[in-house]
């Protein structure tokens, strides 16, 4: 191939060079050009090795179908691997370069591939996942494990950067009337009959510039259009893709907003990606020009036509100097007319005889002739030709460039995200669009609309249908006949070679090529479904926007059927692909989900915690002094609550407020245990399931006044037992009057703990004769103040088995509540303590918690089964014993001990009986903690048939995962002080 | 996406709201039998076309909502409050 660029023709800016380079190559092009017509430009014509082969590939097209010139740009944490160099804007400083190629794309030794191909057919990994026939067939993967990390590497394209995005990127919103998709002829005369009926309109181009394939006529002014359609007051969005239509007319896009920049705007981000939400959508999305399946149709210098047109007219640049235009259908006529008026010397072959051409004769048209074969290998050298007739070689012509168009295919890809199968249209020989009654109207080529004319007035049809069903008007109106040419295309999909061992590529981009479609037809694989994943036929960066039809076309005929029987594959979002980072926005780093701190959290951190995250919720993880471990700390703590008193942030627990003259019934419910008696100024425990039986959470629940109640819910489950309660009052029990609000973030909680917890709080109240132990007996509660007459709530009650208070204030004096408790508790020889301390506490004791109630666990099976009423009806009582929940061997709650004392264990241990360490054994450890009062390692968890069943016998704790065993002991799981006499000091 | 008009706050995404689940379930008394709650919750119907269900407006007003909503097309029927009593100020302001 020998292309150059002209001293005239084009939208470029020949006053403006832009340094680049290519390969560490300097090269120069000029403002306003694509990479790809830069390196055109420059006469590069290998930009590329294909995917399986590793065959030098060249440029293709001009737009977002190519699948040749996939390449890297930038490099470091800015390497951006697959970009397509025909729609990546050139800017001075960029660096790109070939991948899938070693040492180049030039000179690349992977290209042994291509002479050992017949290993790498269509269906290769499938087979190789499989196993060698004869030796190991159906036995599996062997020779996959050995050749995966080779084969990986042999296949494959450039690869991304491992170095975290230096960039950002930007979610954003917008609304508007009608969005129109594509500003060629149709989508512009859409948006000014929409905008000129006062609709808000946005007009969305993937492209730099508006024009759509006008950009490819030489007499075309973008700025004429850009500035009218800009005067109308239509929002027009250049550089950005609809990548995608979803359900109620919400469209994705995707806006490249400084990848054409060589020094961005440090404040802009480098892509946004848009959520639209239209009333109606058009989409004039055009068509793409296919390709012809023959031998060696890949070599550098193979181009569609309209391409070349693209690159002459746009970017001022001649791909050839001997010129074959090889086609079915009129489209080339005019490309012929001006590549030979720009000093190319341009034959024509057109497959059909009986035609009429207007065109002034600088070239030659040899009707009935179609391309047969390519020779050269990094380089066109010649084409062999054949007559479309009884195929075989006739004759060589010799020239550096072929040209192929094999018909156009409407870009129905959009369309097709919604569900709408395309349909065939024989004459044209191609999918055009179906109806459909979403407020959805195609438009332009993407309709099967050849012609200029038609397309505008299929844009004014397309905004009239908008209007109509929008209720602004009620006006007749109509779309031209899909087609426009002067001679009616006759369809060539592949020119099958007489040798054996063609490469006709079908779809360039995976290197699925001929043979292998056939090959997917004689090995059973015939539904276009199973054709695309066996061959991977439209599969990666295209999405077979060029070869899908041929293939198609192929298998019908291996099956003697109409492509229309044999349909095509759906096509899904992305019509482009759209970056990671663009999906993921802003929500990266600490943005990555809500960050929940509560009131004191500062004041935790001042005061040594260490944090650790619970939920969203940073929570106090532990206090360590000086040198301290985890393990050294949390147990220091745990022992300072038994021995002294400890303080505690609890305030991440869900917190309702249940108002109305129904709250005692309601909750009375909702609870599997008794609350209708519950007195004033007391609080309960209580246990809530779902309907169908299992524990949903638990809590306390503190009944303030008559008709007030304060519910606490586990910090896991705070969100799911608002929306539940929420449920039940809105839906079920609508004739309850009770009102119930989230007043988690309202109250600051903290527990004081242990046998000096009462002098501390004595200190801390305005009222310390509210405190003492006839006053304020085991679960009461009292609303009072603290000192310097501050409205407290306190309540009675122990996780830790301790006596223990929970102190609950209003947010605000948070940190005046942690001032005075620390104070005081530190008159005590106290301590402040975390989360893996309350942890063990509540291990010691047998509390469970999230890790023990995860949905499989019944009231009975966490031990708790006593404290479910029998004399009410509540939420899950009709359920909670059915069949195979009262099955004897229920895995049910137990405590673990090792049996060797010094042993260790982990949380997620399966618990398995002697000489039969397998499966999923016959319990499991859910909580472990080292137990500073009883000096080992203790757990808790579940064991078939509970503890009755085991306590006097050894079993085994199985760790496969940290390669460990131990033996195991059954105990109660309520490992200190089982009748609770601490707890009621 | 799906976009439902929740009668206090107005269309919003879905993205807003959680789903529910089948909003034509007569939940049985909660002294009703066992076989009557299995067949409540156990034993639904797969409908193709347009079902009733219930969808929370947890990012927004917490209303739970009634919603006739294709399962093909994802098209919107009808949207109400679930509470009768909400149903009848929603009727009373149209």
């Amino acid at each position: 191939m020998k292309s150059k660029r002209l001293n005239k023709l084009g939208k470029i800016d020949r006053d403006k060079t832009l340094n680049f380079t290519w390969d560490n190559k300097k090269l120069s092009g000029f403002e306003g050009d694509s990479l790809a017509s830069a390196l055109l430009a420059n006469n590069i014509g290998i930009v590329g090795r294909s995917f399986k082969y590793h065959r030098p590939r060249g440029i293709f097209s001009s737009g977002v179908e190519e699948s040749g010139a996939l390449v890297t740009i930038g490099s470091k944490n800015r390497r951006d691997p697959n970009v397509r160099a025909t729609t990546q804007e050139l800017f001075d400083g960029l660096k790109a370069s070939g991948q899938n190629a070693f040492p180049n794309v030039n000179f690349d030794l992977g290209g042994i591939n291509n002479y050992i191909g017949r290993f790498f057919a269509a269906g290769f990994y499938y087979k190789t996942f499989m196993g060698i026939p004869p030796f190991e067939w159906g036995k599996g993967t062997t020779i996959w494990m050995l050749f995966e990390k080779l084969i990986r590497k042999a296949a494959g394209m450039g690869s991304a950067s491992r170095l975290p995005d230096p960039d950002s990127y930007e979610h954003a919103h917008d609304f508007c009337d009608v969005i129109v998709v594509g500003s060629g002829p149709s989508g512009v005369a859409a948006a000014i009959e929409a905008a000129e009926k006062k609709l808000d309109v946005i007009l969305v181009e993937q492209d730099s510039l508006v024009g759509g394939n006008q950009l490819s006529e030489n007499d075309f002014s973008t700025s004429k259009i850009f500035n009218q359609l800009k005067s109308l007051g239509i929002k027009v969005m250049t550089r950005t893709t609809a990548f995608g239509l979803y359900d109620n007319c919400v469209v994705g896009l995707l806006e490249r907003v400084t990848d054409h920049l060589s020094i961005p705007d440090s404040t802009l981000p480098r892509q946004r990606f848009w959520t639209i939400r239209a009333k109606h959508i058009i989409v004039g999305s055009g068509a793409l020009e296919r390709h012809i399946a023959f031998n060696n149709n890949d070599i550098p210098g193979v181009m569609t036509v309209n391409a070349s047109k693209h690159y002459l007219n746009r970017y001022g640049v001649l791909t050839g100097e001997d010129i074959v235009i090889a086609t079915n259908n009129d489209s080339v006529y005019e490309t012929a007319n001006e590549l030979s008026e720009a000093g190319a010397n341009v034959t024509v072959l057109d497959s059909r005889t009986n035609i009429e051409i207007d065109s002034n004769k600088n070239f030659e048209i040899r009707k009935g002739f179609i391309p047969y074969n390519i020779n050269g290998t990094k380089k066109i050298d010649s084409l062999d030709i054949s007559k479309s007739e009884n195929i075989n070689k006739v004759d060589t012509i010799n020239c550096d460039q072929v040209l192929l168009s094999g018909g156009w295919s409407p870009a129905v890809h959009l369309l097709s995200h919604r569900g709408v199968k395309p349909k065939w249209d024989p004459e044209n020989a191609c999918f055009i669009p179906s109806d459909t009654k979403e407020n959805i109207t195609m438009i332009g080529s993407s309709r099967g609309l050849w012609n200029k004319d038609d397309c505008i007035a299929s844009g004014v049809a397309g905004a009239t249908d908008a209007l109509n069903r929008l209720g602004v008007s009620k006006t007749n109106y109509f779309f031209p006949k899909p087609g426009g040419w002067q001679n009616p295309i006759k369809p060539l999909y592949e020119v099958k070679y007489k040798k054996s061992r063609s490469k006709s590529f079908v779809d360039y981009q995976h290197d699925v090529t001929a043979d292998d479609v056939r090959l997917a037809h004689r090995e059973g694989f015939i539904s276009v479904e199973h054709l695309k994943r066996y061959t991977t036929l439209g599969m990666a960066n295209d999405q077979g926007k060029m070869g899908n039809i041929i293939g198609l076309s192929l298998m019908a005929d291996l099956l003697n059927k109409e492509i229309p029987e044999i349909g095509t594959t759906v096509f899904r979002p992305p019509y482009t692909p759209v970056p990671i980072g663009a999906l993921t926005g802003r929500n990266v780093g600490k943005h990555f989900r809500p960050l929940r701190v509560t009131p004191m959290h500062q004041w935790n951190i001042d005061h040594g915690a260490k944090m650790i995250e619970v939920g969203l919720y940073q929570r106090p993880w532990y206090y360590p002094k000086k040198n301290e471990t985890l393990s050294d700390s949390y147990i220091r703590e745990a022992t300072f609550v038994r021995k002294t008193v400890g303080i505690c942030d609890v305030t991440s627990l869900g917190k309702i407020a249940v108002q109305g003259p129904d709250a005692t019934e309601f909750l009375n419910r909702i609870y599997s245990n008794a609350f209708a008696k519950l007195q004033v100024g007391k609080a309960r425990y209580g246990i809530m399931l779902r309907d169908d039986g299992i524990v949903m959470d638990d809590g306390t629940s503190w009944r303030l006044s008559e008709n007030e109640y304060f519910m606490t819910t586990s910090t896991a489950a705070a969100a799911k037992v608002m929306a539940w309660l929420e449920e039940l009052l809105q839906t079920r029990w609508t004739d309850l009057k009770v009102n119930v609000t989230s007043v988690s973030e309202q109250w600051a909680g903290a527990a004081v703990a242990g046998p000096k917890s009462r002098e501390v709080l004595n200190n801390c109240v305005e009222d310390p004769s509210l405190i003492s132990n006839e006053n304020f007996p085991f679960m009461g509660v009292i609303s009072t103040f603290l000192k310097g007459k501050i409205p407290c709530r306190i309540a009675r009650i122990s996780f830790s088995g301790e006596l223990a208070f929970e102190v609950y204030i209003k947010s605000d004096f948070a940190n005046t509540m942690m001032d005075l408790l620390w104070e005081n508790a530190q008159k005590y020889d106290g301590c402040l303590y975390g989360l893996e301390a309350l942890g063990a506490l509540r291990v010691e004791k047998g509390h469970v918690t999230g890790a023990e109630l995860d949905g499989r666990v019944t009231i009975d099976d966490a031990g708790l089964g006593k404290m479910a009423s029998i004399k009410k009806s509540y939420i899950g009582s009709a359920m909670r014993k059915r069949g195979v929940l009262s099955a004897d061997n229920r895995e049910t709650l137990v405590g673990f001990f090792p049996t060797d004392l010094k042993e260790t264990f982990n949380a997620g241990t399966i618990v398995c009986e002697k000489n039969n360490v397998k499966g999923q054994g016959i319990g499991r450890i859910t909580s472990v903690t080292h137990s500073p009062e009883l000096g080992h390692w203790i757990g808790i968890g579940f064991v078939e048939g509970g503890l009755d069943k085991w306590k006097n016998t050894t079993l085994v704790g199985a760790d496969p995962v940290r390669n460990k065993q131990m033996n195991l002991k059954v105990v109660s799981p309520h490992m200190i002080d089982p009748k609770g006499e601490r707890m009621y000091a | 996406m799906i976009r439902i008009n929740c009668p206090y706050c107005g269309e919003r995404d879905h993205s807003e709201f959680s789903y529910g689940g089948d909003a034509s379930i007569k939940y049985p008394s909660l002294e009703a039998s066992e076989k009557e709650w299995t067949e409540a919750i156990f034993f639904r119907k797969n409908i193709r076309g347009f079902q009733l269900e219930t969808w929370h407006h947890s990012n927004g007003c917490r209303m739970w909502l009634e919603v006739e909503r294709s399962t093909v097309t994802h098209e919107i029927k009808s949207v109400r409050p679930c509470h009768p009593d909400l149903q009848k100020v929603v009727e009373n302001n149209k």
